[in-house]
């Protein structure tokens, strides 16, 4: 992240007091802004003047807090309406281009996308992909998605069955918009070369565009990912 | 012996159903429209009852416990069917949500939201969501009955 910074966070529970900690040790200038009187004074004598007193969905609240400069708003209170709020008046009236809301209830993400608010962040899913990552049983793991920027990385175990295993990189007729970036074997990871032999048991790193997930699964995974 | 032209029937949803929104409900149901209330709290059914004297269904009420954000619960409330949808729950960023996704998600001809803050009333009104203020609407009298014939 570029130095100098000015983030407004609005909520200041454990993730909004923790993250202002964090971006103001990275030197970045923060206001948390809390509308809880008493969560505000317990974080105030932590963060002193970081931290102001209100309800960051009202727009007196978010200009008194600097909202005209600010480079990146991010909404992490405990009510999805208030996050979905403050973000898009961020965007839309105080034309802040940065802004990162945090989804509380997973199915709320819908009303996210539909709003044109993101990345909206859900701590659920997250922790779900890790699960997911732990769980090896699970033939693809989403390790990132960059939906604005049309991008996915995704890791997949290659099976002893799967059309992959034993070919060559370069003869696997990998689809278009679809690049292994790294393959992990035996403990250690490597960026494979176009005759690098792809091996069962394999961890790949696959980088691609989104909607084709299903090709590369029945390419290095095969028909039946899950049992 | 002509009765006079009724105004044609529309499908009207009632999001929240607190004092404003039972009342609207009551009255429109009254008129002779088809409506249909959503509210988290069951016990907001008897508020419709009292208003109307008799229970709320056998009026010809509809009425659907859920909550306002949860897309089955305004689903199962007729949200693809409202012609009209009024976001009347107590918290202005429900309202506000709430009313968005009926426009933009389900293309509710008239979308009308109560929303007790002036500014960001004024704000999302100029951005093309139809907003009720009370508060406004509340300083205004007071206004013209304290200083009406002052100004």
């Amino acid at each position: 992240m570029e130095e100098g910074l000015y983030v407004i966070i609005a909520g200041a529970g454990k993730v909004g007091w923790n993250l202002a900690r964090e971006l103001l040790e990275k030197g970045h200038e923060v206001t948390c802004v809390e509308q809880d009187r008493r969560r505000y004074l317990t974080v105030e004598q932590e963060l002193e003047h970081a931290v102001q007193y209100g309800d960051a969905t009202e727009l007196w609240v978010l200009e008194r807090a600097g909202i005209q400069r600010a480079d990146l708003v991010v909404a992490v209170t405990g009510d999805d309406e208030d996050n979905l709020l403050i973000c898009q008046v961020a965007k839309e009236k105080y034309l802040c281009e940065r802004i990162i809301a945090r989804v509380n209830n997973p199915r709320n993400l819908d009303h996210f996308k539909l709003l044109g608010i993101q990345p909206a962040v859900s701590a659920t899913d997250l922790i779900l992909r890790l699960i997911e990552h732990e769980v090896p049983r699970y033939g693809l793991v989403h390790l990132l998605d960059l939906p604005e920027e049309r991008l996915e990385i995704i890791e997949l175990v290659v099976s002893a069955t799967a059309p992959a295993a034993g070919q060559q990189i370069q003869d696997l007729g990998l689809p278009d918009g679809a690049l292994v970036i790294s393959v992990l074997r035996g403990g250690s990871g490597f960026v494979p070369k176009a005759d690098t032999v792809v091996e069962a048991g394999d961890e790949v790193l696959v980088v691609l565009d989104p909607g084709i997930e299903q090709d590369i699964t029945d390419l290095f995974v095969g028909d039946n990912p899950r049992n | 012996m002509s009765l006079p032209a009724r105004v044609s029937t529309v499908f009207v949803l009632v999001v929240g159903a607190g004092r404003v929104g039972a009342a609207l409900a009551t009255s429109a149901l009254g008129r002779g429209h088809t409506v249909s209330v959503l509210d988290e709290d069951p016990l907001s059914h008897e508020r419709l009852d009292v208003e109307l004297g008799s229970s709320w269904e056998e009026a010809g009420g509809r009425f659907t416990i859920g909550t306002a954000m949860e897309i089955d619960a305004l689903i199962e409330a007729g949200v693809e069917e409202a012609d009209v949808f009024i976001a009347s729950t107590n918290g202005d960023n429900t309202n506000l949500v709430v009313a968005q996704i009926a426009q933009r998600r389900f293309k509710v001809d008239r979308v009308i939201a109560r929303v007790l803050d002036p500014r960001r009333a004024a704000w999302y009104q100029e951005q093309g969501l139809h907003t009720i203020c009370p508060t406004q609407i509340a300083i205004e009298q007071l206004q013209q009955a304290a200083l009406g014939e002052v100004v």
